[in-house]
């Protein structure tokens, strides 16, 4: 890759920063000065009337000790499902993208096709789906019930469970995209190598594939678990009031209660937590694997 | 066999080397039969996870020819063409979904715009500071959207911008800009810049040479990478929520009719933007397809 690129460069002063200013301005103004705003809206106090509150910025710390004991549940739930539906992704996601990489033969684009194919259905739609295929007349929950998993007065919808599992499948082509471009970039050569080397099958796969599918194994984890923790959607439609997570608990905060230095004390704590995941990532496998 | 394995660990010392072979050779090795089992398991696995992303679009895609009974499209009734004859008769939906496709097409001129002029920046040159923009370009990627729309609800408000369509569209615009520059850049990555010099060493000025040489190649890149940002303005629901103020987008119609009434013309509108992009996508890669075989060289 090194070499490609060095092949191409140009030197010039002046025209990579020209190409680039557009973009960095846009991103300085609408990424970094609000979540500057976040930032101070987080510190201040809220003062006048309901209709037109004002705020003021004055190190108000109690904010977040406020978010954090009024909503903790909220936020380690939201942490739970996400971590779950990144294992449950990873589980699903890994052997598929194997099984496309290696296996497929002449079908591969036919199978990554499909892969991508839920992006092309509205979010909300895909999720509304989840809702008619979970439902309590639908066949899924019949099934359960004539085999005896579920109990006649047994649900799936409204449970935490059908949350992870629309988390899990709204987010899987995240896991699996990333997970697919590193196993496809891996020599085939190695592989026979390694099955020389060790026995076929399965040392072969823990000593070299694996090793080599990591970065996108990380990728895959971190494209999946961040929306997972910041989603409530999921929540709201496939789940009940006793799977709320803290997207719900933000978007509220904001847009109904309008207890805007709570609310953004809350959505900064989860940035800040997300951010310092990403920032340990990075340092560890660099940026270039995320893309 | 130890042939090759030796060969693998050179430096060692010789009897190391023989007491290493030994352990390998002893070591279990799972007979032809159950390494058949175990791929065809995998293999069953891979198929039940795509089954698992597969469902609920054929659920879409067929409930939209369903006959519900009452206002909610959840449950089969028996099939019926009605929805598809009378797509665009729900007023709200029609226009909701019209404000998608123009905050689509806005939000996407002005992201690919933006996006690929930095994309070209990092693939084409070495820079000081072109690590940390990568790096940075990264950031909004990493952010959850709820962060994100609530971050620029704040900035709106302080700035005291009215919300509606601008919002929603810088917004969009916001998320797409990194989305486009990683798409064109990765696509940039194999690009052959000697061609350049070549048509420059010919007597092609620059900016001839941009559009003649460097635009045409690299338009597939672009398009793909359109394509991606118009698919995430059309499929937003959280950033715009926060920042939409009275604007409807087709997803926000979508939210708010689960509780009133779910009608069948919206899995119609879903299965057609499912349609039109399977076969924009067909095109483009027919496209490349032509062009690539066409080209002299490759």
């Amino acid at each position: 890759m090194a070499g490609v690129a060095a092949e191409g460069t140009r030197k010039s002063r002046v025209a990579p920063y020209l190409l680039s200013i557009p973009a960095l301005a846009w991103l300085a103004v609408f990424f970094v000065v609000p979540l500057w705003s976040l930032l101070r809206t987080s510190l201040s106090t809220t003062s006048g009337s309901v209709y037109l509150p004002e705020q003021t910025f004055s190190w108000e710390w109690s904010n977040y000790a406020t978010a954090f004991s009024t909503y903790g549940t909220q936020f380690t739930r939201s942490f739970v499902y996400a971590g779950l539906a990144t294992l449950a992704a990873l589980l699903l996601g890994y052997p598929l993208a194997y099984v496309i990489a290696f296996k497929a033969g002449r079908f591969k684009n036919v199978l990554l096709g499909l892969v991508i194919l839920p992006f092309f259905v509205t979010f909300l739609v895909r999720t509304i789906a989840w809702k008619t295929i979970l439902g309590d007349d639908g066949w899924v929950v019949s099934l359960l019930q004539t085999v005896g998993i579920l109990g006649p007065d047994d649900h799936i919808l409204s449970t935490a469970f059908a949350v992870v599992l629309g988390l899990t499948y709204n987010f899987l082509p995240f896991m699996l995209l990333p997970i697919y471009v590193s196993l496809e970039k891996i020599d085939m050569r190695l592989v026979e190598a390694a099955s020389d080397l060790y026995s076929p099958g399965g040392r072969a796969f823990r000593k070299v594939i694996l090793p080599l599918s990591l970065p996108g194994v990380f990728a895959g984890t971190l494209l999946t678990f961040i929306p997972a923790a910041g989603d409530f959607i999921n929540a709201q439609y496939l789940g009940s009031a006793n799977t709320t997570m803290i997207g719900t608990v933000i978007q509220k905060q904001f847009l109904i209660i309008k207890d805007y230095p709570v609310a953004a004390a809350l959505s900064f704590v989860l940035m800040a937590i997300i951010l310092i995941g990403v920032l340990v990532y990075a340092r560890v496998l660099g940026t270039e694997e995320i893309a | 066999m130890t042939a090759a394995t030796r060969a693998a660990v050179p430096e060692m010392h010789p009897a190391t080397a023989e007491t290493r072979v030994a352990v390998i050779e002893k070591r279990f090795v799972p007979p032809r039969w159950l390494r058949r089992t175990g791929s065809v398991l995998l293999r069953m696995w891979a198929y039940f996870a795509l089954v698992f992303l597969f469902l609920p679009i054929a659920v879409v895609v067929l409930f939209s020819f369903n006959d519900p009974v009452g206002k909610f499209n959840l449950v089969w009734k028996g099939f019926s063409l009605e929805a598809w004859q009378n797509a665009f008769a729900i007023p709200g939906l029609t226009s909701a979904f019209f404000t998608s496709l123009q905050v689509g097409a806005v939000s996407t001129v002005f992201a690919v715009i933006i996006g690929s002029l930095i994309a070209l920046a990092l693939v084409r040159y070495r820079y000081k500071g072109g690590a940390a923009t990568n790096l940075f370009l990264v950031l909004p990627l990493t952010a959850p959207e709820v962060v994100l729309g609530s971050s620029l609800l704040v900035l709106f408000l302080d700035m005291s911008w009215p919300t509606g369509f601008s919002t929603i569209v810088v917004a969009h615009i916001s998320f797409q800009i990194s989305f486009v520059a990683v798409t064109v850049k990765a696509r940039l990555r194999g690009f052959d810049w000697t061609l350049e010099d070549a048509a420059m060493d010919l007597g092609s000025p620059p900016l001839r040479t941009f559009l003649r040489v460097t635009f045409p190649l690299i338009l597939p890149g672009i398009i793909a990478a359109a394509m991606l940002a118009f698919a995430l303005s059309l499929d937003d629901f959280i950033v715009t929520f926060f920042v939409s103020g009275s604007e409807v987008t087709y997803p926000l119609f979508v939210n708010s009719a689960v509780k009133t009434s779910l009608p069948p013309q919206i899995n119609v509108l879903a299965t057609i933007i499912l349609l039109v992009s399977l076969a924009l996508i067909g095109l483009n890669e027919l496209v490349r397809h032509w062009r690539t075989r066409g080209l002299p060289v490759g």
